[in-house]
């Protein structure tokens, strides 16, 4: 298995999931076992195919820098559970 | 022991586009909160990023300004991190072949000599919001303008070795970035920030001391004493037998010192992927071309061509090339009054002078270079003194006109009329027969007073060297 269940716990705690203890190593299984996975295509020989950075073969469009959106403030804020003088409300956070 | 220090410099220079680097939301500074804050730009789900071709186009131009090699292709990565300033969860920045790559800026050190500091690389990302810790009933506020503005930041090799490199560096990228016109500078508004990556070593020592990263710096003075500060501090800390911890830090300026910034119990793991909402960027050889074109003369060139053109000093051709603005300003006066010399004195001596007193900008000047360079004129065809420009100078700046409207309204023309003159200095050598006398007995100090005498009659309009001679003549010197 090459993931242990404190790998586990701080992947949970980077993407901000809460998990329950008791299903700790059922993730640890599976995700090791998609990297397994990946650790086996790792064994094919690649040297001569140079990187993918996208599935599509194809190069970024690129648009003309030009303001084309309008102030839709109200419109947005309408899903915000708190907001005041514009901005949007959170809990404080202060380093 | 003696220690040596190594610093890094990350600056992130805001590029001036209209609109955002993936929307199409404006990014004038200064709006109502939330006002230029677009689906994209708030990462409402179903949205997707569209890249701005101006961006690309900016950082070529920086790329080739250094001399770097801009990648033909280069991709865009998402790094991972949550906070309210950033709605998506993340921000797109470039990681793996970013846009501009290994450069190298010439910095002038103040012993005169110069110095080339390399440029490691330079990627295009998204700046996030503002949190606003104002009191909000305890909460945070959150202004999502400068969401998805466009920075370039440009990493340094860790190449300086004192706090004034450091600044020598940042204010020649800061005029740089003026110059090739990607970005206004503006450090109020935050425009242009740095972050300085900061580590001293036992003189002589290869390997790099632990080093420490002063965030978000955002003047000349204070990089230099944040620098500074820390490099104190990291030596304190090794010379009383203590380890330095690898973290960032933050400078207060008030106290002036620097301060850890986030615990580092939970080590920042950005988990750095690239972005499936971004394809691949083709900056493509003819682009490359186009933007090779259309780059002004670059500073250090024109400052070598000041010094061949004009003859002026690497130190004067420096100051005068420092802004895109002072040199074109210079250029134009000389074309119109053709002493580069006279030109290069005014316009570091009572224009900047002026400049500085009511802190304004050569390109608001009211005396425009035509103005200075028709004055000029005056007082290489003798029309005016030196000392009589001083005071047309200031009526200029005070707004009365050109040149030749206040000296004729004034009536400052020079007095070239020799009878004119003989009748002021008759006069006066009648008054002073005592220093008459010693002048005659050899005193030659004493023809300073004679002269000083006919310019303070004269309301300074005779030509000096033409009372000298005057003077000689009349008593048989």
């Amino acid at each position: 298995m090459s993931l242990d269940n404190s790998e586990v716990k701080r992947i949970a705690h980077l993407a901000r999931l809460v998990i329950d203890e008791q299903d700790i190593s059922i993730y640890a299984h599976n995700l090791s076992n998609i990297l397994d996975l990946v650790e086996q295509m790792s064994s094919v020989p690649t040297d001569d195919v140079a990187p993918m950075a996208h599935p599509l073969d194809t190069l970024q469009r690129l648009r003309e820098d030009k303001v084309t959106e309008t102030n839709q403030r109200d419109h947005f804020q309408l899903v915000a559970p708190q907001v005041e003088n514009g901005l949007y409300l959170v809990p404080r956070v202060i380093e | 022991m003696q220690w040596e220090t190594v610093i890094g410099l990350e600056i992130h220079t805001q590029l001036a586009t209209r609109s955002k680097i993936f929307s199409g939301a404006a990014t004038a500074y200064g709006a109502e909160p939330n006002t230029q804050a677009c689906a994209v730009d708030l990462g409402l789900p179903g949205v997707l990023p569209v890249l701005n071709r101006e961006v690309v186009t900016m950082a070529a131009r920086l790329g080739l300004a250094i001399g770097a090699k801009i990648a033909p292709i280069s991709i865009f990565a998402r790094k991972n991190y949550f906070y309210p300033d950033l709605p998506k969860g993340y921000q797109i920045s470039q990681l793996d072949l970013p846009i501009v790559g290994k450069g190298e800026l010439e910095i002038e050190l103040e012993d005169g000599t110069t110095k080339i500091i390399g440029v490691t690389r330079a990627h295009l990302e998204e700046d996030a919001g503002k949190s606003l810790h104002e009191d909000f009933h305890g909460l945070t506020g959150i202004d999502l303008n400068r969401a998805g503005t466009p920075l370039l930041e440009i990493v340094s090799e860790p190449d300086m070795r004192s706090a004034k490199e450091a600044v020598a560096y940042m204010r020649k990228m800061h005029s740089l970035v003026r110059y090739i016109e990607i970005s206004d500078g503006n450090m109020q508004e935050g425009s242009f920030r740095c972050d300085a990556n900061v580590s001293v070593r036992p003189m002589g020592q290869k390997e790099l001391g632990t080093r420490t990263e002063l965030k978000n710096i955002n003047s000349f003075r204070f990089v230099e004493r944040a620098i500074n500060f820390e490099v104190g501090r990291q030596i304190d800390v090794l010379e009383s037998g203590g380890r330095i911890t690898q973290e960032t830090r933050l400078y207060d300026a008030d106290k002036d010192e620097t301060r850890p910034m986030r615990s580092k119990e939970e080590a920042m793991d950005y988990r750095y992927f690239p972005d499936p909402d971004l394809l691949p960027v083709e900056v493509s050889e003819s682009l490359l071309n186009e933007v090779r074109a259309s780059l002004p003369e670059l500073p250090d060139a024109r400052r070598n061509r000041f010094i061949e053109q004009y003859s002026l000093s690497r130190e004067d051709a420096s100051l005068l090339t420092s802004s895109r603005e002072m040199a074109d300003y210079f250029e134009s006066v000389t074309q119109v009054s053709g002493d580069a010399k006279l030109v290069t004195n005014w316009v570091m001596g009572s224009l900047s002078g002026a400049l500085n007193r009511e802190g304004k900008e050569i390109s608001a000047s009211p005396v425009s270079a035509d103005m200075l360079g028709g004055m000029l004129k005056r007082i290489s065809d003798n029309t005016i003194s030196g000392k009589i420009a001083k005071e047309v100078f200031e009526a200029m700046w005070q707004g009365e006109g050109d040149a030749d409207a206040i000296i004729d309204k004034k009536g400052l023309k020079q007095i070239t009329d020799t009878g004119a003159i003989e009748a002021v200095l008759d006069e006066i050598i009648a008054n002073n027969p005592k220093q008459v006398e010693d002048l005659k007995g050899g005193k030659d100090k004493l023809m300073g007073f004679f002269v000083g005498q006919v310019m303070k009659q004269t309301g300074g309009k005779a030509n000096p060297g033409q009372v000298n001679q005057l003077l000689k003549k009349k008593l048989g010197l």
